[in-house]
């Protein structure tokens, strides 16, 4: 039955359908339970931010607080797949992938490659991205594209805790590595989400919303930018279609290019730094494949090549804004549209 | 006094989770004449595009409500009265309306919440409405759940207690389907009636709910009080096995619209949620493994193998059968299957979702068939 939790509760219950229903599910990272000290099971963080929260108590000796070293415990966490476990990995803040990356890049994405297609690598690495969070430039980054660049890995990133509860079901089951990627602001955000267990294919997009004028294409917390840009468009008679990609990679081309070969103008927004980005993929793909669709050139609304700022002005600017995706659009939108 | 000779048109609530809806065109305009029955405007939800029908005779003296805006359920969209109401009250009664607000809407219709039932073959989701004496329960078909009655049900609880259930393996119910393909489900159902004490009811089986609903009769003589069977399986052999096949692979949005189109006359009705809706019930856990399994209990070499029309012979109780003359699924030939044993009707330009498609023709038919 469906009822309407947060993105955060929708993760904390598909971690807890998946440990209920399969015993090789663990889940391991820093302060999931509640790390050395905490004074007791009842009151443990579940993580830095809750996420986990209540598991340990259920699920005894599935929880493992590792120590301060990602290079450690992702390494372990990939080794424990390889060896028949299906380990979800906590990385805390994508940001930090730079000291495990070996494992990541070297291992995990390779191993089915290289053994021939004989090892099986079933480890999901949930890690929290994007700005907006007052949290620096070293825990804000959007580091997508520097994972979809790698063969061998999965990447996801929902934007609502419906898609959250069931790409994450399909990341515990699915036999490949996932870097699995969570909007720190989107931890609140609510949807009718059911009770059972579900799973979302990687590979599909979603249309959250139909139009006939232009295609805005996103993922993550920008989808919501989108929507608000798209309600806009509309008093101005500009019919917005809005792509959720959902799944980076794999990514649903032919969702994308139906849909610019009936509105012919595309937009995409990425909260990634504009260079070799999802923005870029999205629209050198699009232009490869349907360029005779095309009435406009495609435009790519995405953060500045900068770190994110710690100022919180200059960081609520970093983030593409409704503002900006509408002038985007505008910017392609035929003058009688626009009128 | 002038108040009863004008009668509001107002945005339909189509099921409990319509809340707004579009006026997408108008098919009247004023100073038309309307009988009962006729389609005035058009309406489109987030869930399906419709048409409101008048409910009662007059003209049309005021279209309000504008094409490609949208307005709250209840609100007025337009005015039907007779032709010697004057201008002047017609105007005055437009600027007095005010459009309940949801929840009054709400408490208006007493609880019109989804519940749950333990029963036999697990935990089922059903809805009810009315009070009156006689009992209706309607039973949806196969990939369907109680929202394929969105148009009926309230319509219907004006002449008696309306119960629609979804049956195990589908909508919110439990998904484990029980042993015996339809025969199974029809044992569910008349267990779902004794939990709910429901002694005896007029069915209403829509598709495979026909079939299940036929079963159920013959199986409990006496708790059906009359059968009434809509685009019903089990009267023939053919049925369109691509439209089975094609709905239980299906996995995603672009699979699922084409084979879903199949269901309506007008495939423009298939809007992105109705999609969406069905895609999110198919990806949940034990849902592909209930319609595969009921799939290969109910059809053999692409042919339908549970066959009940000769069954009804026996069965001393009324008998109505509904088909849409455009119906891709069943042919409409199957409606004269039971040859007089039954009233056949067939309406034009519907499909097989005709209850749905045609829902005030439809609503009628069941209504006279179960009060008379």
């Amino acid at each position: 039955m469906a009822r309407k939790i947060s993105m955060k509760q929708a993760i904390n219950e598909a971690l807890d359908l998946e440990m209920r229903r399969d015993p090789a599910v663990i889940v391991m990272g820093e302060d999931i339970v509640g790390g050395a000290g905490s004074p007791g099971e009842e009151d443990a963080w579940g993580g830095v931010l809750g996420v986990t929260k209540g598991l340990h108590a259920k699920y005894p000796g599935r929880l493992l607080d590792t120590p301060l070293s990602e290079s450690a415990y992702i390494g372990a966490a990939i080794g424990a797949a390889a060896c028949g476990m299906r380990p979800v990995a906590e990385l805390m803040f994508l940001d930090f992938m730079g000291v495990c990356f070996d494992q990541i890049l070297n291992q995990a994405a390779k191993f089915k490659y290289m053994f021939g297609g004989k090892a099986k690598t079933p480890v999901v690495i949930r890690a929290m991205v994007g700005a907006g969070f007052r949290a620096a430039a070293q825990h804000s980054q959007m580091l997508t594209p520097v994972f979809t660049h790698v063969p061998g890995l999965k990447v996801v990133c929902p934007s609502n805790a419906y898609d959250a509860k069931g790409l994450l079901i399909q990341a515990i089951r699915d036999d490949d590595p996932v870097i699995f990627c969570e909007h720190k602001n989107l931890y609140g955000h609510e949807a009718d989400v059911p009770e059972e267990a579900y799973a979302i294919p990687f590979g599909e997009a979603a249309v959250v919303r139909e139009g006939k004028d232009v295609t805005i294409v996103s993922y993550g917390l920008t989808v919501h930018r989108a929507l608000e840009a798209a309600e806009r468009l509309a008093k101005e008679r500009i019919e917005a279609e809005v792509i959720d990609l959902r799944t980076l990679s794999p990514i649903d081309w032919d969702t994308v290019l139906e849909s610019v070969e009936t509105t012919g103008r595309l937009v995409v927004v990425d909260e990634a730094n504009p260079r070799c980005s999802i923005a870029t993929d999205v629209a050198a793909h699009v232009v490869q494949e349907a360029f005779g669709a095309l009435k406009a050139a495609p435009q790519m609304v995405t953060a500045p090549h900068t770190p994110v700022p710690f100022s919180p002005v200059l960081e609520d600017l970093y983030i593409p804004t409704a503002d900006a995706i509408t002038a985007a659009v505008s910017k392609i939108a035929p003058r009688a549209m626009a009128a | 006094m002038t108040d009863q000779r004008i009668k509001p048109v107002v945005m339909p609530k189509w099921g409990l989770a319509m809340e707004e809806g579009k006026v997408t065109g108008w098919l009247k305009r004023p100073g038309d004449r309307i009988a009962v029955g006729e389609e005035i405007v058009e309406v489109e939800t987030d869930k399906i595009a419709g048409v409101v029908e008048a409910s009662e005779a007059g003209v049309l003296r005021r279209a309000i409500g504008e094409v490609d805006t949208v307005y709250p359920v209840k609100a007025l969209i337009g005015v039907v009265a007779d032709a010697d109401v004057p201008e002047e009250e017609i105007d005055a009664y437009v600027a007095g309306y005010v459009t309940p607000s949801a929840d009054e809407a709400g408490e208006e219709e007493a609880g019109p919440t989804y519940e749950f039932v333990e029963t036999p073959a697990g935990r089922l989701r059903y809805a009810r409405r009315g009070e009156g004496a006689e009992t209706i329960v309607l039973v949806h078909g196969f990939g369907g759940d109680l929202d394929n009655w969105l148009f009926n049900i309230d319509a219907l609880a004006d002449k008696a207690t309306v119960y629609a259930l979804d049956l195990p393996g589908h909508g919110q119910s439990a998904k484990a389907m029980p042993e015996g393909g339809v025969e199974g489900l029809a044992r569910a159902l008349l267990g779902f009636m004794d939990a709910l004490s429901i002694e005896r009811a007029h069915l209403v089986g829509h598709s495979m709910g026909g079939a299940v609903s036929t079963l159920a009769a013959n199986a409990a003589p006496g708790r059906a009080r009359s059968l009434t069977l809509i685009g019903s399986a089990g009267l023939g052999e053919e049925i369109n096995a691509g439209y089975i096949a094609g709905f239980v692979s299906a996995a995603s949005r672009r699979e699922l619209k084409p084979v879903v189109e199949q269901l309506f006359a007008d495939p423009s009705l298939v809007s992105r949620q109705l999609v969406e809706d069905l895609l999110r019930y198919k990806r949940l856990d034990g849902v592909s493994a209930a319609l595969e399994a009921l799939s290969g209990a109910f059809l053999a070499d692409g042919r339908q193998k549970t066959l009940v029309a000769s069954s009804l012979a026996a069965l001393d109780i009324p008998v109505l059968v509904v088909w849409g003359a455009e119906d891709r699924i069943i042919p409409a030939a199957h409606a004269e299957a039971l040859n007089g044993r039954a009233k056949a009707e067939v309406i034009p330009g519907a499909g097989h979702m005709v209850q749905m498609e045609k829902a005030s023709r439809v609503n009628e038919l069941i209504g006279a068939h179960v009060t008379g």
